[in-house]
């Protein structure tokens, strides 16, 4: 009888921990292929197809901290949606529709150089790079709620600038009312815009009081790391009090306006989208209720939570929209 | 051409049996994940996604069994007609079920606003509930108990396909190119139903069949 000693196990015969990690996927990968191939006997055609890119958020390796991010109250005690959840279930249809197409297509996506140009009613009209964002601002962290129209919210820890503080460097002239954003069009670097299912480029506003409202952020990073390309590197808007459409992420163009900017949901679907889009309960979507939302990483049976006016934030900005009927101006 | 005794046994104690496992299948990799709270990060969406789109593929693939006959001249798929059906009827109800219960948590004061006031959910609750007396009469029984009005009756199939493909255009919010594969290929197979000599003639110029 041969018994093998435990030195005479080949270190390629014990299980890799990375491949351990995934064991849960072949055991699932081997049961849909086999049943398969009970029914077709084309188990071997199956095992040929090309098998799907695994949807994965940026490897550790790839991932770059933030240098000196300041810690701020807001969001303080609110648990946060899993990092894994916050950059792989995204809505950034420059990288396809489906929610798990960013976290895929994204890489094609280059963040270096990377400048906005700013211009419009102001009176230093000019550009600034990703750099001098980085390192011409303090970079703090905001723990914020973000609400999606489609009713389904979490929490992210974001870094990133008061808006205003940027803005302000390019003296916005009186006659500056709105700020509007553009998202980069390059179909070579995203893929999504390869078809018209929106107006390219991706465009958002907001009212003057709105970008300088302290809350605003032009957000740098999450989890204290540079932005994810899935998640708007190199520079998104945050704004904690709107649905999340109204965040645009790789901003490459600021422009102060007179008059109301165009924006892409609003001008797709007026009926459905307006140009406010403020988190609010009481306003329905006309295919959908907004009272309630479900937050990522809760299980399928968890009940949902109801949303609160302005997603939380009415103390901060409910000021801001007093007088306005806001069932008209949604 | 009819099948012999062998081939009918193997069809009914081989063929069919296997079948029904794979059509299974996605209620139990949805089962698995639910276990195992792996359906993502939106397990709900998923849920919902996963049933409607299946009852929609049932509901293609049991529109595809005439047109299939009528092409190849095989009787075969007829006998699997009924349990594709089935399984539509099977998959609808859970994506219903999915709404009424993890969706809108049995509020049933939302429930029937929504089924009034939005046209999507208008129309998935109908083609629901058209779906319940062909489910009920798709035995030997009520076949033979119905005589002609049988047919008659479960022509609202096409009806269903037409709503089901509805709501689907209609719940999207901009990119309509999977709902419009749909409707593309209910639209092709109501066409060989309706035509099926033109689709025949454009088949075997193209090599595809031998018309008999």
């Amino acid at each position: 009888m041969l018994i093998k000693k435990a030195t005479d196990i080949k270190s390629s015969e014990i299980t890799d921990q990375r491949i351990y990690a995934r064991r849960r996927e072949f055991l699932k990968a081997a049961a849909a292929l086999g049943a398969g191939a009970i029914v077709s006997g084309a188990a071997p055609a199956m095992s040929k197809s090309k098998p799907e890119p695994e949807p994965q958020a940026k490897p550790d390796w790839a991932r770059t901290p933030i240098q000196g991010v300041v810690d701020t109250p807001y969001g303080e005690g609110l648990p946060l949606t899993e990092y894994e959840h916050v950059t792989s279930y995204n809505n950034f249809y420059e990288f396809g529709t489906g929610k798990g197409d960013p976290v895929r297509n994204a890489h094609t996506l280059k963040t270096r150089p990377w400048t906005v140009m700013v211009d419009g009613e102001c009176e230093a009209p000019g550009e600034i790079g990703i750099e001098d964002v980085l390192s011409g601002f303090t970079q703090e962290e905001r723990i914020y709620r973000l609400r999606c129209v489609e009713a389904w919210a979490m929490v992210v820890p974001w870094v990133g600038v008061p808006l205003g503080d940027l803005l302000k460097r390019f003296k916005p002239t009186s006659k500056a009312k709105y700020v509007a954003f553009e998202t980069l069009v390059d179909s070579k670097q995203m893929p999504g815009q390869r078809r018209a299912v929106l107006d390219w480029p991706y465009r958002e506003g907001l009212r003057m009081d709105e970008a300088m409202h302290p809350l605003t952020i032009l957000a740098t990073g999450l989890y204290g790391e540079l932005l994810p390309n899935q998640n708007g590197a190199p520079l998104r808007l945050v704004v904690p009090w709107k649905y999340g459409f109204k965040s645009i992420k790789s901003i490459v163009r600021i422009s102060f306006s007179e008059t109301l900017p165009e924006t892409t949901w609003w001008k797709l679907a007026p009926g459905e989208y307006g140009f406010y889009a403020n988190v609010n309960p009481l306003v329905d979507h006309p295919r959908w209720s907004q009272a309630r939302h479900r937050l990522i990483g809760e299980g399928l049976f968890t009940r949902k939570h109801e949303t609160p006016m302005f997603n939380g934030y009415a103390d901060q900005v409910a000021d801001l929209y007093r007088g306005m009927d806001l069932a008209k101006f949604y | 051409m009819q099948t012999s005794a062998v081939q009918d046994n193997w069809l009914r104690f081989a063929l069919k049996p296997l079948v029904f496992i794979a059509c299974l299948i996605p209620f139990g990799l949805l089962l698995l994940g639910t276990l195992e709270g792996d359906l993502g990060a939106n397990p709900l969406e998923r849920v919902t996604d996963v049933t409607g789109q299946w009852g929609l593929r049932f509901l293609l693939l049991t529109l595809a069994v005439t047109p299939l006959r009528r092409l190849t001249g095989w009787r075969w798929p007829l006998r699997f007609r009924r349990m594709l059906g089935l399984f539509v009827f099977f998959y609808i109800t859970l994506h219903f079920l999915t709404w009424v219960w993890l969706d809108q948590e049995l509020s049933w004061a939302n429930i029937l606003a929504d089924i009034v006031k939005r046209p999507y959910v208008t129309v998935g609750f109908t083609a629901w509930l058209l779906l319940l007396p062909l489910a009920a009469t798709s035995t030997r029984g009520m076949m033979r108990r119905l005589g002609r009005n049988w047919q008659r009756l479960h022509r609202v199939v096409y009806a269903i396909g037409g709503l089901g493909v509805l709501h689907y255009i209609w719940l999207v919010k901009a990119d309509l190119l999977q709902p419009l594969i749909y409707t593309g290929l209910l639209v092709l197979l109501l066409a060989v139903r309706w035509r099926p000599q033109l689709i025949k003639r454009r088949l075997s110029v193209g090599g595809l069949i031998n018309v008999r």
